[in-house]
């Protein structure tokens, strides 16, 4: 007889062994996080304490404060670096979702000859690491014109063979029946699309936008490589520098910590609304 | 009239997939056959990147490989396996806790690598002013700071600690979604054939059934572990790393190609990884692909 199962519906005393496992591990993966908030709300002398507290005792939104007034004599002020993190974030979930539709559909729904070897090849593409070709990609990024452009900050994110991937997966579960009737009606593949598929594919969608938003979010690779000017840089890589520019001071850590926090927090919040459409799609992700 | 529109509907796809993603790794094969310093045409010589890559460059062998080799090993397959396990300690348990613990697990992976290294620079400070430091001199287990991101002895460990802590990402969640997927009857029929335990069922039933999942996780890990290569040297402030101590390969990629402009060597070092990814891969469908 089965004793214990997975997915139970309620609460068993012989679950209280895998509570005991999982809060210890937790407990520990947490604390980085919680080092993160901490740090980010400690005024200057919890900062400068000695021996170092790792809990705030009296928060205050100083270094939020002290980022936002650190680039007040620059040129660039970092509502520049956040606007253009915002813009290249909304541009690459809403290309990547419109981009990875299309592309799911084709592959999914459509019948022609090489549609196996394109996507056999997206799955072999899903393990790419951009930083590992990191020079072809400069010197072609150069061939093309678009080095010191904004749109190279989009540009660069948006063959997501994971977007593709998934929406495919999604799609394969959607009647073919469906798509041939409508067909048949006299509705354009584009018509299909937009009113019966994407209808349907609505957790697929906001998984891969989550993954679209978190790749662009995190970007520092165009504003690290393709741009020099400061002007189209993100905050992602305005971040990384942030201890070149602040000076690896006592002080700078707060700063470091407030930019770091908000680098985090669209990530996490996105995620808890979104994370039941993101579980349900990862049951369709099984590569075979 | 649809039947050719599927170009159509690929097209954008495929442009960016071959701008950003095919013609690269063509390059790259390319330049690794020739001398380019970006300022002269790239010239052919044949195998010579490859041959001082093997028998000259002693800071590969000796310090880049086996790093890389080590980072990878551990952060891969044991990212992978630490997933597996916490994928399936969850999923013994209803919605709610469930949920919770996913979120707690699954959130440092949404920390930005790179950035977050800010904070690791703080935590694991070289100064008694370290978080670290503080409290292993409070509780006696040191008698002076320890320079954890500086000293060759302690980058390397860190890396992969700070990898591991945030590897459940998008593979764990696609585990978890297997797990809690089976069909419970497939269970159900395997102890009345004899199934003993929970160890037998998750070896012969549970992984068994979600192979396509650990295979999709298993890709998920690779691409992690090579992504997150560049830890070492935002951990430490500099290309090469106190003494190659944290160098990988993606690190000696940008050694040469940024730093020296000796692209067409570069570019043989970028095959070679796309070797050894490919490698990798190739391990985990044979493990777990069906064809």
């Amino acid at each position: 007889m089965i004793k214990a199962k997975n997915n139970p519906q309620s609460f068993h005393k012989s679950q209280i062994k895998y509570h005991l496992i999982l809060i210890p591990i937790s407990f520990v993966m947490l604390l980085p996080i919680i080092f993160i908030f901490s740090q980010a709300f400690k005024p200057m002398d919890e900062l400068y304490l000695y021996p170092p507290r790792f809990l705030v005792r009296r928060p205050t939104l100083d270094n939020f404060f002290e980022l936002f007034r650190m680039t007040q004599g620059s040129s660039i002020p970092i509502s520049r670096y956040l606007i253009n993190s915002i813009l290249t974030a909304i541009a690459t979930v809403i290309l990547t979702i419109i981009i990875s539709v299309l592309a799911g559909y084709g592959l999914s729904k459509k019948k022609f000859k090489s549609k196996n070897l394109i996507f056999s090849l997206n799955n072999l593409a899903l393990m790419f690491v951009p930083t590992a070709v990191i020079i072809p990609r400069y010197l072609i990024i150069q061939k093309m014109g678009l080095i010191d452009t904004f749109w190279i900050n989009i540009l660069s994110l948006l063959a997501m063979p994971i977007g593709v991937f998934l929406i495919k997966q999604f799609i394969d579960q959607i009647p073919d029946a469906l798509i041939e009737a409508a067909y048949i009606d006299g509705a354009s593949d584009l018509n299909i699309i937009f009113n019966i598929v994407i209808p349907l594919l609505k957790p697929a969608i906001a998984t891969v936008g989550i993954l679209a938003f978190q790749a662009a979010w995190n970007s520092a690779e165009a504003s690290m490589y393709y741009i020099n000017n400061e002007n189209l840089k993100t905050f992602a890589f305005y971040v990384t520098n942030l201890t070149a520019l602040s000076g690896n001071t006592v002080a700078g850590q707060g700063i470091a910590a407030a930019a770091s926090l908000i680098m985090f927090v669209p990530n996490l919040i996105l995620f808890i609304f979104m994370q039941s459409k993101v579980m349900n799609t990862m049951a369709h992700s099984g590569l075979k | 009239m649809n039947k050719k529109n599927h170009w159509f509907i690929l097209s954008p796809y495929l442009i960016l997939f071959f701008a950003f993603i095919l013609l690269p790794i063509i390059v790259a094969i390319f330049l690794s056959f020739t001398y380019f310093n970006t300022i002269q045409p790239p010239k052919i010589i044949g195998f010579q990147n490859y041959i001082t890559l093997l028998t000259r460059d002693e800071i590969f062998m000796q310090k880049v490989l086996p790093n890389t080799i080590k980072f990878s090993l551990i952060v891969g397959p044991g990212g992978y396996i630490l997933s597996f396990i916490l994928a399936w300690l969850i999923a013994q348990l209803p919605k709610v806790p469930r949920t919770i613990y996913a979120l707690i697990l699954y959130s440092p992976s949404l920390t930005a690598g790179v950035t977050m290294s800010i904070l690791w620079r703080v935590l694991f400070n070289g100064d008694q002013q370290g978080y670290l430091n503080a409290l292993l001199l409070s509780l006696g287990l040191i008698d002076k700071p320890v320079q954890w991101l500086q000293s060759p002895d302690h980058l390397l460990t860190i890396m992969i600690i700070v990898s591991l802590w945030s590897s459940m990402g998008v593979g764990f969640l696609a585990m978890l979604a297997g797990i809690l997927n089976i069909d419970e009857s497939l269970y159900e029929a395997a102890y009345i054939d004899g199934l003993k335990n929970r160890f037998q069922e998750i070896i012969y039933i549970t992984i068994p059934a979600m192979k396509p999942q650990m295979l999709f996780g298993a890709v998920m890990s690779i691409v992690y572990t090579f992504t997150s290569a560049g830890i070492g040297v935002a951990l430490s402030g500099t290309n090469p790393t106190p003494q190659y101590a944290g160098q990988l390969i993606v690190n000696h990629i940008e050694d040469y190609g940024f730093l020296r402009y000796e692209m067409g060597y570069a570019s043989a070092v970028s095959v070679a990884l796309l070797v050894i990814i490919y490698i990798f891969s190739r391990i985990s469908w044979k493990l777990f692909g069906e064809e």
